[in-house]
């Protein structure tokens, strides 16, 4: 018997040596250690044996099928390892494809800076407002101290409907209405798009202007200098120079242009900066005591400051942008550089 | 205004460099555009004259002249200029000049005979474009000097580029006074002597409107030289200031404008009939201008006339009838100061810009004009001679305007411009900028010269102390500003999320022109009432948009025909429509989409891009709100009758529209392949709905998928709507997740392949339950839009 027994097991351990995979393993373990496998027979012939044969001849079966068995577990092992193994290597992909689906697209480039410029002045709580775009002759001159045949009107080529409407040719009217609307203390800034009748490699008929004010009691022209300072160094992240020039607006007294040192070529005179090292940025001044009336502010209370600045200009500075004109042209190869 | 910078350093001449004296002219806000040498590069060219000329032996057309030029001897030129000859004084170029262009004059033999040098015309010295041969020194010029110091060419042209607020320094005395305060310096403006009047004759002078003209002085000078040359020194200032020269009188008026800032006007009195007489024009009356322009005059445009007609548009140009002219003798000059108002605008309503005009309007000193005109007399008289009237003034004190004092409280100046300034550099600084000023306990009364015109509250005289002391030597402060905190709205969707959620879809933002091509405006929206521009920039910018869709459509075509066939396009802007006589202005946001649905990939097949491709993204764009909406089928001029949505809100508000471009547009308007376009009113688009906390359930959900046949007209909406109809309060979710048409399903009908997600609050539902929710759910279905369960 016991000799049967090891023929049974060198068999057993043969086929687990065979198998080739876990079905075949599986087949092996049904036929030696399922309900009709070979060492279960073995098992239940014992019935025949008396007890203390029974046992003496259990502990052999026993010890060969624990040697089957852990032989089973190893081969188990290995064989689990394998399919692993050609699971893997046959699901591998060459992950250099490019990945499906949707692409991104980008923001105009007047949209990133316009945010970037409204993100600057909302940390110090300027709210952002915006303005209509056909206006009234009142608010885009008059309001503002530019009254009819005023010279400063031929500074701008203006878009009329009719005589008293017209496109406005900067954000400064948002001013006016919300002074008319809400009292001081003030801190506003209004981008949009502005029209002036002027095309040409420098100019285009409509571009984009931020407004930004600010009125309360003691705004003195060193707030202004601050602002305006403190704004361009965090717009161009740098610690450029920057120097106020007089200048004249009907509606700031004094006024100032606003010269910062080239950012193409560091101040050393370029084309870019027509050879100067500096170029003009924005205008900006103290809120003329004309518009305080005119809005009904009381000028003895109240001062405050109005900075205006072109906002293609700008993305042109920061992005080393050449041709005004392409802002407008949405060709894809240009839009698509500003992600 | 362009002006020499030697001329200006006659007046005033501090210690600095060109560069530095720009700066600060720059600097205190008159700022210089350009600085450009007065003469091109040259050397080596002397004053000659030519004592002694022969014909030369081998050539018609040369001349070997003996030129003296200061040495012992003469030089041996050889010259070829038609106007050389014995006694005149040339500009002679010596051997080792060097004109400009790198041009060197070195020995030479001309057909056989030596030539030591180079006689110039203006053209060689480049002082001119062309020139008719040699240039003609005055009799006097001193003979081998060199020509740059004798004609003062080392030297720049200044140019400045004024605001129209400093009319003041539209002159060099008016910049020398700038330049003069700015370095602390004294200076004094040209002395002028009154000349003797030597004859009786004047012309009468009425003012009619003397609220325009407050003051118009005439005086006529008889027997000038019509002949008489313009010295070389005047035409050389005229030249760097950018006048061209003309003839004497005409050229002293010129200059006296550059000079001091008033213009003058000289008429040939053989021409004038009667008296002068300032008045406003008569309806139809017309005048033919000194440029040959011909212009039909209104009732409110001032003119200088005689007793026949209308001789001058007053400060603007005068006529040509009345111009003097080469064989005039007898002048009558003109000096008047009229009001800003009344010139500014008439200039530009005729088309015309002119320096006079560009001075009147700006503001001339209303005090200058009898000094302007007794300098005009005695250059006229230095130059072409001539005897002298007696001037004949019209002034109406009432209307001539007054400079009164303005109050500048110390306070004020200190709050404004956050600096403590002495007494004495506050003064010192008006009393040099030509202000009178009396100090008074804690202010200043300033009253401002008659040239400026921009000084009349306290924030001129603030900006004044500003623009001296140097704006950049002022404080900056940091912003020590009251802040309250920021607002939160929730209720309204930032714009900003909306246009990152398009991008993310793969929508590129553009900007258009807000105005259009009348013609694609008219194809796209035909019914909307266009807003017009009066004064386009060109026929196809000419009418306001009325739909975003004009310039995105263009900017895609833009794109397909440079070889993009992939285009998705996003806008936010304002539609503008005339609407019950009101410009209404409407903010949109539009997009459009056309080529496949994905940029090319290997693993997703190439498909174009639908209806539904484009709705996923509205959908997505209301799921930023959690507004319900409705896509309800309608009909837009625009779009294809079968493919186009009106989006509605909950409350039936109309948000916009989605759909594809009709095909005959699509054909029309250049495109080859369908195009997708959507338009929603941001306001709407934006109204968000504040989450409101629902309670979980805590017992399972069941989903149950159910087949309905309907007819081909029951739109999928419908079902939906008819299932969230029964009200069944443990319905969560219904998700359409098949369309099906085909074999199996009868002609004219689809099947509709839905899954149903029930969930109770209160317990687990039970099959039977579950069952009796949905039989009556068909039951429903089936009387309200005879849906059939497929087998």
């Amino acid at each position: 018997m016991s000799a049967t027994l090891e023929e049974i097991l060198a068999q057993a351990l043969q086929q687990l040596r065979d198998a080739q995979d876990l079905n075949q393993l599986d087949l092996v373990r049904v036929h030696y250690l399922g309900k009709k496998g070979l060492f279960t027979l073995q098992m239940k012939e014992l019935g025949a044996l008396g007890p203390e044969q029974r046992r003496a001849a259990g502990q052999v079966i026993n010890q060969a099928k624990d040697q089957f068995q852990q032989q089973l577990e190893a081969k188990k092992g290995l064989l689990q390892n394998a399919a692993l193994e050609a699971r893997l290597a046959s699901e591998g992909i060459d992950v250099t494809q490019p990945g499906r689906g949707q692409t991104v697209a980008g923001l105009h480039p007047v949209t990133t800076t316009l945010r970037r410029i409204s993100k600057i002045f909302a940390s110090v709580g300027f709210q952002v407002v915006e303005g209509p775009e056909i206006e009234d002759d009142y608010h885009n001159f008059e309001a503002l101290n530019i009254p009819a045949h005023h010279p400063a009107r031929a500074m701008h080529d203006t878009f009329y409907f009719d005589a008293h409407t017209v496109l406005r040719t900067h954000t400064s009217p948002v001013q006016i209405r919300v002074m008319e609307s809400e009292k001081p203390p003030l801190k506003v800034i209004a981008p949009g798009r502005v029209y002036r009748c002027d095309s040409d490699i420098t100019h285009t008929p409509m571009f984009h202007q931020v407004e930004g004010f600010l009125v309360d009691t003691d705004v003195s022209f060193a707030d202004l200098k601050g602002v305006v300072y403190e704004f361009l160094r965090a717009f161009f992240e740098k610690d450029i120079q920057v120097r106020f020039r007089p200048s004249y607006f009907p509606f700031t007294e004094p006024s100032a242009e606003v010269d910062i040192e080239c950012v193409m070529c560091g101040g050393q005179g370029c084309r870019v900066c027509s050879h100067t090292g500096w170029l003009e940025v924005m205008g900006c001044g103290m809120i003329h005591p004309e518009v305080f009336k005119a809005v009904n502010i009381d000028s003895e209370t109240y001062s405050g400051f109005a900075f205006g600045m072109g906002v293609e200009r700008l993305a042109m500075l920061r992005y080393g942008i050449n041709d005004l004109r392409l802002f407008f042209e949405n060709d894809l190869k240009f839009l698509e550089q500003f992600k | 205004m362009q002006i020499s910078e030697a001329w200006l350093r006659e007046y005033v001449n501090p210690a600095i460099t060109t560069e530095q004296l720009v700066e600060q002219l720059t600097m205190a806000g008159l700022e210089v555009d350009s600085v450009t040498p007065a003469a091109a590069v040259f050397s080596g060219v002397v004053v000659g004259e030519v004592v002694a000329m022969e014909q030369h032996p081998d050539a018609d057309r040369l001349k070997v002249c003996q030129v003296a030029v200061g040495e012992a001897e003469p030089l041996q030129i050889v010259c070829g200029a038609s106007n050389v000859r014995v006694g005149l004084r040339i500009p002679a170029a010596l051997i080792g000049a060097v004109l400009p262009g790198d041009f060197k004059i070195k020995k030479s033999k001309l057909r056989g005979v030596e030539s030591y040098g180079m006689l110039c015309s203006e053209k060689e010295l480049g002082l001119a474009a062309d020139a008719n041969g040699l240039m003609e020194l005055a009799a006097d010029a001193p003979v081998g000097v060199d020509i740059r110091d004798y004609l003062s060419l080392n030297d720049n042209i200044i140019e400045v580029d004024l605001t129209p607020n400093r009319a003041d320094c539209l002159s060099v005395e008016g910049i020398a006074r700038e330049v003069a305060v700015l370095n602390k310096m004294d200076w004094s403006a040209t002395q002028v002597e009154k000349s003797a009047v030597s004859h009786a004759d004047t012309l009468i002078v009425s003012v009619e409107a003397t609220d325009a003209c407050p003051r118009y002085l005439g005086r006529l000078i008889k027997g000038v030289n019509p002949k008489a040359e313009t010295p070389l020194w005047m035409q050389e200032r005229l030249r760097r200031s950018g006048v061209r020269s003309l003839s004497a009188v005409v050229d002293v008026t010129n200059y006296v404008l550059i000079e001091l800032g008033q213009p003058l006007h000289a008429f040939d009195a053989a021409k004038l009939s009667g008296s002068i007489n300032v008045r406003y024009a008569k309806t139809d009356e017309s005048i033919v201008l000194l440029n040959g322009q011909t212009i039909k005059l209104d009732n409110e445009t001032l003119v200088i006339a005689d007793d026949n007609q209308a001789l001058a548009l007053a400060g603007v140009m005068g006529g040509s009838e009345s111009a003097v002219s080469d064989d005039t003798q007898d002048v009558f000059l003109e000096c008047a100061f009229f009001i800003p108002q009344s010139i500014a605008g008439k200039a530009r309503n005729y088309g015309l810009h002119t320096d006079s005009s560009h001075r009147f309007e700006r503001g001339v000193d209303p005090t200058l004009q009898e000094r302007a005109i007794e300098r005009a007399t005695q250059l006229i008289i230095d130059i072409a001679g001539g005897s002298v009237g007696a001037i004949t003034e019209v002034t109406t004190a009432s209307t001539l305007p007054q400079r009164s004092a303005v109050l500048l409280r110390k306070l004020r100046l200190e709050k404004t411009l956050s600096i403590n300034l002495a007494d004495e550099q506050v003064v010192d600084i008006f009393q040099r900028l030509g202000m009178s000023v009396q100090t008074q306990p804690d202010s200043w009364s300033v009253t401002p010269p008659g040239c400026r015109f921009d000084i009349a509250i306290e924030a001129d005289l603030i900006e004044e102390v500003a623009r001296i002391v140097g704006y950049n030597n002022l404080p900056n402060s940091s912003l020590l500003m009251r802040s309250e905190l920021g607002k939160a709205t929730e209720a309204v969707l930032d714009l900003d999320r909306v246009k990152d959620l398009l991008v993310d879809r793969g929508y590129q933002e553009a900007i258009t022109y807000s105005f259009v091509d009348e013609d694609i405006q008219q194809v796209v929206a035909p019914d909307d009432d266009v807003i017009r521009l009066k004064n386009p920039i060109s026929s196809d910018l000419s009418v306001m948009r009325t739909t975003l869709w004009c310039g995105l459509l263009k900017a895609a075509l833009h794109n397909t025909n440079r070889q993009q066939n992939r285009v998705r396009f996003f806008e936010t802007g304002l539609r503008f429509v005339n609407k019950d006589d009101n410009m209404q202005q409407q903010k949109m946001l539009s997009g459009l989409a056309l080529g496949s649905a994905y940029s090319e990939q290997w693993g997703v097949a190439t498909r174009k891009v639908d209806f539904f491709d484009v709705k996923a993204d509205m959908q997505a764009l209301f799921s930023l709100t959690g507004a319900a909406v409705q896509f309800v089928q309608a009909k837009h001029h625009a779009l294809h009758p079968g493919q186009t949505a009106e989006i509605l809100s909950q409350q039936g508000d109309k948000i916009g529209w989605l759909g594809m471009l009709h095909p005959t547009l699509e054909k029309q308007l250049g495109f080859d392949t369908q195009v997708f376009l959507f338009e929603l009113d941001q306001d709407l688009l934006l109204n968000k709905q504040i989450p409101k906390f629902k309670p979980l359930s805590k017992y399972p959900s069941v989903r149950r998928d159910i087949a309905l046949i309907v007819k081909e007209e029951v739109a999928v909406s419908e079902i939906i709507n008819c299932i969230k109809g029964c009200a069944e309060q443990t319905l969560q979710d219904i998700v359409v997740f098949d369309i099906y048409r085909g074999k199996g399903v009868e002609e004219g009908s689809k099947s509709v392949a839905l899954s149903l997600v029930i969930q109770d609050f209160s317990q687990t539902l039970t099959d039977s339950e579950i069952d009796a929710i949905f039989s009556g759910l068909l039951e429903t279905l089936t009387t309200k839009i005879s849906a059939k369960l497929r087998d």
